[in-house]
């Protein structure tokens, strides 16, 4: 690491809150996107778990309206080393989605509209875990930020909650998703500091 | 309309890091569409977890650029290859 | 020079206001290896925390020994462009790596016609190129329209001043996109193909075209000058991207 910039400082920080090893506090909402936000109409959205046999389970916009909604407030962690406590979402939990879908995969490779993937063990995404998210704070989630729906598994470095997120691939082998494939660790829990490859 | 990205002069100073000649000024041919391209002109989405350089044609991802405090990592799976102007020997 | 490139500690050692919102900054760095005008540097700056971030910025003058300068526009709620012109002081450390970018550059032996298009602070690598030129006594006839919008949004009006009147070759012209000084018989409005056509050069004296500035205003002069028949070839270009910080 570099030398101290005299008086330079992140925006926001708060040493009393209890943050991952080599994480600080912000207040705002910071984009990183790895390429153009889509643009996904509604009417033409749709979420498809696709299990190992290949057999798929879709929902389409209204359809995933009208399951049971859950209210997450969650802390999240990016891996480019902010933190951002008590977010609130509005979503799905992928145990209702899960519910029927006949597997015995270990992993998911989650995918987005626009082509990002990312890979989780298929237990991460379960028992209260994650959700899919079509609002945040109370508003509709913002294209910037993922929208129309993400994926969010806050105990995971962020990177693995999907924006724009389209399905998922259940699969019996770990496929490394577009950061993990370039250097990013597999797994990324952000309380063992697991950013790169061999953290 | 917002403008997401940079162009690829911004990838200058992380590829100087790791190659010798300027790899700005060389033409890589995107898998995707195959059109050729500068590297300078190559869409560039920065401020993220790493650098990701797309196509300008197609926005096929080019090229992928990781920094870690002890090592980088380059992914050209998207350039199908990269001419490099080089002095005349 | 070395192959592998290096994080370099440089100390302001002075500054200069260029317009309301943008300073040049004088940093001494030693050893610095020279550089080709148009080239551009990383500017690394790290807090007590350990956090980091770099930015691009073009290098606006030739290289005077260890001494170079780079022209920073204050972008609002930009963490590296308000640190740099709002809190880095005289005496204070900054790291730094360059020179690098081998396109878009001039070299001054070159002689062929240029028109440089610069959108507000995207002058800034085509000042070195012009400051270049003046230094290397250059005859390469030179040409460039600087879009600003407002006249408070010139960037090095005075030296541009002296330069057209003292320096064969180089012309100069300025559109206003927002407010013109009064008197201006071209109202306020964003760049076209006239303005293209009127004071850069025609497509047959195959100049070397180098436009720089926000990512959508290179685009737009990039094709209108593919449109008025310049080839696409002699075209480089350098984009800020979102917000410039």
């Amino acid at each position: 690491m570099g030398i101290v910039s005299p008086g330079f400082r992140r925006r926001r920080r708060d040493d009393d809150v209890q943050l991952p090893p080599g994480q600080y506090l912000t207040e705002d909402f910071p984009v990183l996107s790895a390429g153009p936000t889509p643009n996904i109409p509604l009417d033409r959205w749709e979420f498809v778990i696709a299990s190992e046999t290949g057999q798929e389970y879709r929902w389409t916009w209204d359809e995933l309206q009208e399951l049971p909604a859950e209210e997450p407030t969650v802390d999240i962690h990016c891996v480019t080393k902010w933190s951002k406590l008590g977010t609130s979402w509005r979503g799905v939990s992928l145990d209702l989605l899960m519910e029927d879908v006949e597997t015995t995969a270990d992993y998911a490779l989650a995918h987005s509209y626009g082509g990002y993937t990312t890979n989780l063990p298929l237990e991460d995404l379960l028992d209260g875990k994650a959700w899919i998210v079509y609002e945040y704070e109370g508003s509709e989630l913002a294209p910037q930020h993922g929208g129309p729906a993400r994926l969010l598994v806050p105990h995971l470095y962020f990177w693995k909650s999907a924006k724009w997120v389209r399905g998922l691939q259940l699969q019996e082998f770990d496929e490394l998703g577009f950061w993990e494939s370039v250097g990013y660790h597999d797994y990324g829990d952000p309380w063992r500091e697991q950013r790169y490859a061999g953290d | 309309m917002t403008q997401e990205y940079q162009d690829g002069n911004a990838l200058a100073g992380p590829l100087a890091e790791l190659f010798a000649v300027d790899v700005t000024a060389a033409t890589g041919r995107c898998v995707s569409c195959g059109d050729t391209r500068r590297v300078a002109d190559l869409r560039v989405y920065g401020h993220a977890l790493g650098w990701v350089a797309r196509c300008p044609s197609c926005e096929h991802v080019m090229l992928r650029l990781v920094r870690a405090p002890d090592a980088a990592w380059i992914d050209l799976q998207g350039t199908l290859s990269l001419r490099v102007p080089l002095p005349p020997a | 020079m070395s192959p592998r490139l290096e994080w370099r500690v440089a100390t302001l050692a002075g500054v200069r206001q260029e317009t309301p919102t943008a300073l040049t900054l004088l940093l001494d760095v030693p050893g610095w290896p020279g550089h080709v005008p148009g080239q551009h540097v990383d500017v690394r700056l790290t807090d007590e925390d350990g956090y980091s971030t770099q930015r691009s910025y073009s290098l606006a003058a030739p290289a005077d020994g260890d001494r170079v300068e780079l022209t920073v526009q204050r972008v609002k709620g930009g963490e590296v462009s308000e640190y740099l012109t709002d809190t880095f002081s005289v005496g204070d450390p900054v790291e730094l790596r360059g020179p690098v970018g081998g396109w878009f550059v001039w070299h001054p032996s070159r002689t062929a016609p240029v028109l440089l298009v610069a959108g507000g602070s995207g002058i800034v690598p085509l000042m070195a190129m012009i400051r270049a030129r003046r230094q290397a006594r250059s005859r390469a006839p030179f040409r460039l329209i600087h879009s600003v919008r407002s006249p408070s949004d010139q960037y090095y009006a005075s030296e541009l001043r002296r330069a057209t009147r003292d320096e064969g070759g180089l012309d100069i012209a300025t559109v206003y996109t927002r407010s013109a000084p009064t008197g201006s018989a071209r109202p306020p409005r964003r760049i076209g193909p006239a303005d293209l056509e009127l004071y850069g050069w025609p497509p047959q004296f195959e100049p070397t075209c180098y436009v720089c500035g926000p990512t959508g205003f290179v685009e737009k002069v990039a094709n209108t000058l593919v449109g008025l028949g310049h080839d696409p070839r002699r075209i480089r270009t350098e984009r800020f991207g979102p917000t410039g910080d």
